[in-house]
């Protein structure tokens, strides 16, 4: 039978805002991300965006990636920015200095600058309710600095800054759930995704884009140099990061949540470890508590979930 | 509130530069709180709350998001405004610098106030040397008319197509933000006359993509400090000319450097802020006794008004930079040790003596003046090569 999923992408709309040529790595699952969330976006969009592998990859004077207008000011502020230029632009058309249009205003950051050094100015920007869409690329590590541990990065990994040792395991604090602190700042919309689901990426940022107020993507952008493997498996450890439970897919619309893709028996966790440089000193015991975790964290949020049958 | 019958009216300093951030039709104010700028904020707030002002006010939750959403929207083309003082400038520090590098016109009004530790809230100038080198074009008021007349001065410099710079208005904080004076408003067609609306050359919009605040790798990087120095410096004559046709609107005139009795005064006094205010007062009292003093004061800061102020002291045998600001280990206060390298290259220059004094709001009265001139000469005399002293400290 033909699978006819794999033809999906063609749909997309053809338009690159996000061009080809910039200097992202061979096979890099965020620069994917950024372009889906483009096409998504549309032309009537302006981004800001924060300082990391996505701005220095994109914008190296003269040159530029960005079809669409772009601002990046620093590092811990994309949210902060992005929220000046909806009010900016508020201001400018009921003022009747610029004609009335819907443009999306994004803010855009990896998960060092989402979750560690962003997460004030993103959640002060949430808060406020401006009319934006943040989206995290989170690879789980400060990876364009050079693979230093963020508290997005999972436990268990090995970073340069939570490097596996003699008698250290690598990262030794769990993923902080960034998704869940989205949610409980009560916004409309608060979705996870991953470029691995090009489709699902899609739609959840147009449903992101569509809701009046702030809406939250988190996309999970694997990161085949930080996460010590093939360029080429970047799609294929994005799709068993969610099967196994470690990076479930869900929405939170107006509180309501709902499991994209369930999966009543994840696969193991040692599927999605096998072959990932940054897992290989783990321990059968530390897996096991991993699996363990994964698993609790599924159920847990399983049973939130309206869509799945308990 | 503008009077068109020009009548002065008492009203707190921060009141009326609120007022006159106002009458700019500011699309965009976006502050935190932070004493002693909170009454600036507190009655733009106010003022859009009641419907007076037509704007967004974006109360963030912190100084470091208020400058970025300045950044934002200045970027989307709207007239953006912010205030803060102290911690919070040391707070915005880096993205003061970004906005100015970015070349985006954004107006600051900084209440002038120590920095930690130990904790202070009063007034002296060591938050704004700490961002001395940003790129901003940068101004010390003397009064509340000062002040007020200069907010329409900042929106002006700051978004004239050959200036393109932020603009940060320097205020004593509580020396003038919480006193009242009498102060002339303008009326609401002098502001339209002198402040033509803002029609930004480059803006973030989806009809005209642009790359704003990109990468800059070592083969460019250097281009664009060298074009941003420049461009920096040759908004001298944009600022002059803002001063003129604020004379001729409003009947006050301004300089980069003003002087007072100091064409044959021997000794010159230089500050910078509301103690110029005071030192004007001392200069009389010391004229009295025969003294041969005068007064410099130095209103722009960035560009520094090398010409200008070479000018007004170089009859002067001796200058007296009286510093607000500590420079720890270093050459003297940052005033002192700014104009000591302005006037070295010359052949005929004055002694400079050097006094920090005014720290946290130490009161400095007509009478310190007069003692820092009788200190100067006796180290003049004595030949004492000091750096700096600073002045009026408990023993």
């Amino acid at each position: 039978m033909i699978d006819l999923d794999v033809y999906a992408p063609l749909l997309l709309p053809k338009e690159e805002l996000f061009t080809s040529g910039h200097r992202a790595c061979q096979g890099c699952a965020e620069a994917l991300a950024v372009r889906i969330v483009c096409k998504a976006l549309g032309r009537n969009s302006i981004v800001a965006m924060a300082t990391g592998c996505m701005e220095i990859v994109s914008s190296p004077l003269p040159t530029t990636a960005w079809q669409i207008p772009w601002i990046h000011v620093a590092f811990e502020n994309a949210a902060a920015v992005a929220s000046g230029v909806e009010v900016g632009l508020k201001a400018l058309m009921r003022k009747g200095r610029l004609p009335h249009k819907k443009i999306n205003i994004a803010g855009m950051a990896g998960d060092g600058g989402t979750a560690d050094i962003g997460l004030q100015a993103l959640s002060g920007a949430m808060e406020r309710g401006h009319n934006m869409i943040f989206v995290c690329y989170d690879n789980e590590a400060y990876m364009n600095t050079g693979i230093q541990r963020s508290s997005a990065t999972p436990f268990g990994a090995s970073t340069t800054t939570s490097p596996a040792g003699r008698v250290k395991a690598g990262q030794e604090t769990w993923k902080k759930n960034m998704p869940e602190i989205m949610a409980a700042h009560g916004i409309p919309y608060v979705a996870t995704a991953c470029s691995a689901y090009p489709i699902d990426l899609y739609e959840k940022v147009k449903r992101a884009a569509a809701v009046k107020g702030p809406a939250y993507v988190h996309c999970l952008s694997v990161c085949p140099t930080g996460w010590r493997i093939p360029s080429g498996d970047a799609i294929r450890y994005g799709r068993l990061a969610v099967e196994t439970g470690a990076f479930p897919l869900y929405e939170v619309i107006d509180g309501k949540y709902q499991l994209t893709f369930d999966f009543p028996k994840l696969k193991p966790i040692t599927d999605y470890f096998k072959g990932q440089g940054r897992f290989r000193h783990l321990t059968p015991e530390a897996v096991g508590r991993i699996q363990e975790r994964i698993k609790g964290d599924y159920d847990k949020l399983r049973a939130k979930c309206e869509n799945v049958k308990k | 509130m503008a009077d068109p019958a020009r009548k002065k009216i008492g009203v707190e300093v921060s009141i009326a530069v609120s007022e006159a951030v106002k009458q700019c039709d500011v699309d965009v104010v976006s502050a935190y709180p932070i004493t002693p700028q909170t009454h600036i904020v507190e009655h733009l707030a106010e003022l859009v709350a009641q419907g007076e002002l037509d704007a967004e006010f974006v109360p963030v939750e912190s100084e470091h998001s208020a400058m970025s959403v300045c950044a934002g929207s200045s970027a989307a083309g709207a007239r953006t405004f912010t205030s803060t003082a102290s911690q919070g400038l040391a707070l915005m520090a880096e993205i003061v610098y970004c906005v100015a590098s970015m070349r985006l016109p954004i107006v600051m009004v900084v209440a002038n106030r120590s920095l930690n530790s130990p904790l202070s809230i009063w007034n002296d100038h060591s938050d704004a040397m700490m961002v001395r080198d940003s790129g901003w074009v940068q101004i010390f008021v003397e009064n509340g008319q000062e002040s007020y007349d200069h907010i329409f001065w900042c929106f002006r410099v700051a978004e004239d197509e050959k200036a393109l710079h932020p603009v940060m208005l320097n205020m004593d904080g509580f020396m003038l933000t919480h006193t009242i004076e009498p102060i002339e408003y303008w009326a609401d067609e002098m502001v339209k006359k002198y402040l033509p609306p803002f029609q930004p050359k480059f803006r973030l919009h989806p009809e005209h993509p642009l790359t704003m605040g990109a990468f800059g790798p070592p083969e460019i990087f250097t281009e664009c400090k060298k074009a941003q120095d420049e461009a920096l410096i040759a908004t001298m004559p944009v600022i002059e000319r803002a001063w003129e046709e604020l004379e001729k609107i409003c009947g006050r005139k301004y300089s980069a450097v003003e002087t007072y009795r100091a064409e044959d005064a021997k000794t010159l006094l230089l500050t910078m802020g509301s103690f110029s205010e005071t030192a004007r007062v001392a200069i009389d009292e010391m004229r009295e006794t025969g003294e041969e003093v005068g007064l410099v004061s130095l209103r722009l800061w960035r560009p520094f008004p090398f010409a200008k102020f070479r000018d007004a002291v170089k009859n002067a045998e001796s200058l007296i930079v009286i510093d607000r600001a500590v420079v720890f280990g270093g050459p003297g206060g940052p005033v002192a040790s700014e104009v000591r390298s302005a006037l070295y290259s010359g052949k005929k220059r004055p002694r400079i003596v050097n006094f920090i004094a005014g720290l946290a709001s130490r009161d400095v009265q007509p009478d310190d003046f007069y003692q820092m001139v009788e200190r100067a000469k006796k180290k003049i005399k004595d030949g004492t090569e000091d750096e700096y002293e600073i002045y009026g400290v408990r023993e």
